[in-house]
């Protein structure tokens, strides 16, 4: 906790954070990591496969190949968070299924489910970007600074 | 009868007539499930949302501890029910069906013995002859208000709880046979900072220390008087350090009488419940069902079931507001 926040709390609300922290399971970074590592890693593996998979059936180049595979990725994330197997997997993996666009696909996916039961228009239209639509707005925005930059710079070089 | 600061003793012992808990598919699965009276395989009950399988599961326990006490809706002159759905409306939408005169509570999980505490006092003033005091819960439904999607993957520390799904109904009588209610403290509201949800267990101890003190206080009594102290849903981390709380108060209570209804109902072998249940339905379906079936075989004589609750809201934990907490607690005795 930054010291900020602490310094809100009184005496006895601050000895009972320390208190209450040593009693408390912490979560394992190491493990966590290694976890994360390796399915994440998997899933990047797989859609290795995939693209390669396209490559080599169909009229693709390394860069148009990427389309699909990441099509392909997101409805295998879509099916399995349907099937109610995604969270499982989730919690074991924690940011290993976070990260990948698998992860992007289950958040938008799980917030329609869970959303239908309001109807399609103020349910699933309204609610299914609860979750992603922060990485979306987010994401433009950075992208547009980032080409802001890039910009700039390829200017004052006089190129 | 006031008793001490905030102490109520009830000395017409309204009795618990008869009791019905419901439960969902994963409580079927766990160590209690002998205890209640319906248990459902499937989370929807047949409905098309999770908010209407909860009023559910409400409805069908009222409607099994009226029966049980063979009694009629009619006969029952107040229903007092909590949940954890914005606006109640479980509670309420089920006071619908049942069409008798309602009393809606909040206090989070602690709507259990909130309920049974006010229930009590009605009863014990004579200002009604049956009085219908429950409290429901459902998993995905709480999921849904207060944190994720039920199926978005995101990973919970070790210290998350998991809502049960259930209702627990004791319907309270001014005569008759039953366990009785004896006494009631009601909490106040501790608040020691900590913000986050996926530690409800750390934030909620503090309360149900202040009310277990305050109860032994205010009446004169150790905890050794009680062959039976329950928290509502401190949950393994919570438990721990209300123990340990307590110690450092100077009441310390033997482990062998006291327990936590969030470590109860889960078994070991279910680690997606983390550290332990939570939710209304979690006092309510275990002290309704196991811990007063164990009063019933004479295992327990005089139990003190301290129900705790979160009072925080989506809304409140957004704009970075800490978690304040409360604890009920109602003692039950039963003299065969």
């Amino acid at each position: 906790m930054s010291n900020k926040k602490k310094k809100k709390l009184t005496s006895v609300q601050q000895e009972y954070h320390s208190f209450a922290k040593k009693r408390e399971p912490q979560r394992s970074v190491l493990l966590n990591c290694l976890r994360a590592f390796l399915v994440g890693g998997a899933i990047c593996l797989l859609g290795q496969f995939i693209q390669d998979f396209f490559l080599w059936n169909f009229n693709f180049t390394e860069k148009t190949a990427g389309d699909p595979t990441v099509a392909v990725l997101i409805l295998l994330s879509v099916i399995l968070t349907a099937s109610g197997v995604y969270d499982h997997i989730a919690q074991w993996a924690g940011a290993g299924t976070a990260v990948p666009v698998t992860g992007f696909a289950n958040s938008i996916a799980s917030a329609a489910i869970e959303h239908r039961s309001e109807g399609f228009v103020l349910g699933v239209g309204a609610s299914m970007f609860q979750l992603a639509g922060s990485v979306i707005v987010f994401g433009v925005f950075a992208a547009f600074v980032i080409a802001l930059i890039k910009t700039t710079l390829a200017m004052l070089g006089g190129s | 009868m006031l008793h001490g600061h905030q102490t109520w003793v009830f000395p017409n012992k309204p009795a618990i007539l008869s009791t019905a808990t419901v439960g969902g598919p994963f409580e079927a699965e766990g160590p209690l499930a002998d205890d209640f009276d319906i248990l459902h395989g499937d989370l929807w009950l047949g409905q098309d949302s999770y908010e209407k399988a909860e009023k559910k599961m409400l409805e069908e326990a009222c409607e099994i501890a009226i029966q049980k006490a063979g009694l009629q809706k009619q006969d029952i002159q107040f229903f007092l029910s909590g949940d954890l759905m914005n606006q109640i409306i479980s509670s309420s939408f089920a006071a619908r069906t049942l069409a008798m005169p309602f009393l809606g509570l909040y206090g989070a999980c602690s709507s259990s013995m909130e309920s049974l505490a006010l229930g009590s006092l009605i009863v014990d003033s004579q200002s009604g002859n049956y009085v219908l005091c429950g409290a429901v819960s459902h998993n995905a439904a709480v999921e849904k208000q207060y944190r994720y999607p039920t199926e978005y993957g995101s990973q919970k520390p070790p210290t998350a709880q998991w809502t049960v799904t259930g209702a627990g109904v004791a319907l309270l009588g001014s005569k008759g046979e039953g366990p009785k209610v004896t006494s009631a403290t009601i909490g106040r509201v501790v608040d020691m900072g900590l913000t986050d949800p996926f530690n409800m267990g750390s934030a909620m101890a503090p309360a149900a220390v202040d009310t277990i003190t305050a109860h032994l206080r205010d009446l004169r009594i150790s905890p050794g008087d009680y062959d039976l102290i329950a928290t509502g849903d401190l949950g393994r981390v919570g438990h721990r350090i209300a123990g340990d709380l307590l110690k450092k108060h100077g009441f310390e209570i033997p482990e062998d009488i006291f327990t936590d209804c969030g470590i109860l109902i889960y078994s070991e072998d279910q680690p997606v419940v983390l550290a332990g249940g939570s939710g209304c339905g979690c006092s309510a379906t275990v002290a309704y069902g196991h811990i007063l079936n164990r009063m019933k075989k004479g295992e327990l004589k005089k139990v003190l079931i301290v129900a705790t609750g979160a009072l925080l809201s989506p809304l409140s934990y957004q704009q970075k507001e800490s978690i304040p907490c409360i604890a009920h607690a109602v003692s039950i005795e039963y003299n065969h």
